[in-house]
């Protein structure tokens, strides 16, 4: 129960207990897996056999570290490529979208509303299967009847890109309308009044206040399509994203090489995450994660 | 100018759009809005339903009708797929809420300050890693030269290494660790706003644990728990990555069963037919867990 309750000494010690088993449970697959890129075995498992950074930066005796092992290196850039496009995206609709939602009236607003959360609702798989099979058909009516072969429609890095978007501009759509709520509308009022222009206001009043959450939009929908896995599966083509290529690893057997660009993914994140908490406008991130 | 000003003022003030210029405004905001809605949700879609409805019946030759439905029926191990995969989705969803649920309230309303920011954050952190990164962890965590076994051998226990992976206990492990996060952000935020004085009041008028987790604590945070499970429900139901790397070859998720229909083995129509079926449990689940708990689709996701 809570402090302010009569607590027995050993309802305390269990709750701490379960706790830190909580938190070992969460952090002990994190642990190990950054551990392992530093044995120097070729087989991520104990015991430990010494430190080693030849799986990171290893190039001889059947040992490829992660900078040497080309289709990896380029699979980090391929997610990174997709997750810069998706981001743009995203901020761009999701802004739209929130304006839309903030300060439009028409009819059929709240059906509108509710379907642009429906995204959130569809599992993975199901969207990337479903974009896969209209593409293929516009592709395959352009060619039937105008002659023309449209490759963007076919499985491949631009498809990625759709279907990720598809459902991350729903959070950041979410993320950007809650700011814009916020928003004091006297303030644009004084200004107006003040003879600024249409654009003076926005560049000088809106944009300043919205920029936490365009900001905090933008880092989550990165983060989420360089971690997306179920849609980019359905629709990836020759080009593997990171996940794609990772997971194809893992199951023809085990490397550390997995191990170490693990490690660097975990660093990478965990800086963005700090850089985002760091931030004063915090609330907005943690709320805005899904 | 003063005519100019006022015009401009009002269409702020009342935000809607009546002037041409503001009908122009209007459609210039919707645009892009239908165009992500309908181009990559409605339409395709649409186009998933109809492709289920066409039955390949010789080579190149299709015909109209329930005929995938039919074969997902007389095929034992499509409809045990789907069952089981919708049985263990509860499970692990049920198993992860009671494993949150006094970890939530822990951070919630015995942390205090500092300490109490700095858990959430931490339940945060694994969340922001890669899923296939946490899965590697799992493996090597757990399989017959893993971690896990050998440390089970030293101390005793077993007298050589255990296989851990490859079963339904270590799919369910993997499938609650994943979603732990979309559970425990939701309790914290419904725990966190329980006033304290209410439940020493409940105290002082004689109630003990129980009744007051019962008839205080789990009324107040019912849109978050309802919140924390339809999620965790869907995602797990819709997962690939957890079930087919830690099940191995033997476990069976629906999802692996689109994939081989679709990718595998090239029957588009039946593999819409399944993607369909997945389609209509998550949201029937997703739908009847709202009305159990009467809430709004729009606020549980706004919570989450």
């Amino acid at each position: 129960m809570i402090p302010s309750l009569p607590r027995s000494l050993v309802s305390r010690c269990a709750n701490i207990g379960y706790v830190g088993a909580f938190f070992v449970f969460l952090f002990v697959p994190l642990v190990v897996v950054a551990v392992f890129a530093f044995n120097d075995a070729n087989y991520p498992a104990p015991p430990w056999r010494g430190f080693t950074l030849n799986w990171f930066v290893g190039s001889s005796g059947g040992r490829i570290g992660l900078f040497g092992d080309a289709p990896l290196v380029k699979s980090v850039a391929t997610s990174a490529i997709v997750a810069c496009w998706v981001t743009a995206l995203s901020i761009a609709f999701g802004a739209a979208n929130a304006f839309l939602l903030e300060r439009a009236r028409f009819r059929g607003k709240t059906a509108l509303s509710m379907l642009m959360l429906a995204p959130l609702v569809i599992p993975g798989v199901i969207l990337g299967i479903s974009i896969l099979a209209f593409a293929s058909r516009l592709a395959q009516f352009a060619n039937d009847f105008l002659g023309i072969e449209i490759d963007f429609l076919r499985p491949g890095l631009p498809l990625v890109v759709l279907g990720q978007f598809s459902y991350i501009v729903s959070i950041a759509t979410l993320t950007i309308a809650a700011r814009l709520k916020r928003f004091d509308i006297t303030l644009e009022e004084a200004a107006f009044n003040l003879g600024a222009s249409r654009r003076d206001v926005f560049l000088t009043i809106m944009l300043p206040h919205l920029k936490p959450a365009l900001v905090g939009a933008g880092a989550i929908a990165f983060l989420m399509s360089f971690e997306n896995f179920n849609t980019t599966l359905m629709l990836v083509g020759s080009d593997a994203p990171l996940t794609i290529m990772m997971y194809g690893r893992m199951r023809e057997g085990a490397s550390p090489v997995l191990n170490a660009v693990s490690l660097f993914l975990m660093v990478a994140s965990m800086l963005l995450a700090l850089a985002l908490l760091r931030r004063p406008e915090r609330a907005d991130v943690s709320r805005a994660l899904p | 100018m003063a005519d100019r000003l006022r015009s401009r003022t009002t269409a702020t003030l009342a935000g809607d759009f009546v002037a041409p210029h503001m009908r122009l405004a209007l459609f210039l905001l919707l645009a892009p809005a239908l165009l992500w809605l309908l181009g990559l949700i409605v339409l395709p879609h649409v186009d998933l339903a109809v492709l289920s409805l066409r039955t390949r019946v010789a080579p190149r030759t299709y015909e109209l009708g329930f005929g995938n439905y039919r074969t997902f029926i007389d095929e034992p191990l499509y409809w045990h797929t789907f069952v089981r995969t919708a049985v263990m989705s509860i499970f692990a969803t049920v198993c992860t809420l009671l494993i949150a649920f006094p970890a939530a309230w822990y951070i919630a309303k015995i942390a205090r300050g500092r300490a109490k920011s700095l858990l959430f954050v931490m339940c945060l952190i694994p969340f922001w890693v890669s899923e296939t990164v946490r899965t590697l962890g799992w493996m090597i965590l757990l399989r017959e030269s893993g971690v896990l076994p050998r440390l089970l051998v030293e101390l005793g226990i077993t007298a050589k290494p255990v296989e851990l992976l490859y079963h339904d206990t270590t799919i369910l492990v993997g499938l609650v660790y994943t979603s732990m996060l979309f559970m425990v952000v939701p309790l914290v935020s419904a725990l966190e706003s329980l006033d304290d004085s209410l439940i020493e009041a409940a105290y002082d008028l004689g109630g003990n644990g129980l009744s007051i987790l019962r008839q205080i604590v789990i009324p107040h945070a019912a849109p978050g728990i309802a919140a924390g499970s339809i999620i965790v429900f869907m995602l797990t139901l819709g997962n690939y990555l957890t079930p087919t790397l830690l099940g191995g070859k033997n476990s069976l998720w629906f999802t692996e069963q689109i994939y081989t229909q679709f990718i595998t083995r090239f029957n588009w129509e039946q593999g819409a037919a399944f993607g369909f079926l997945l389609l209509v449990l998550s949201t029937a689940i997703v739908w009847l867990g709202l009305v159990v708990t009467g809430q709004k689709f729009g606020d549980v996701m706004r919570r989450s």
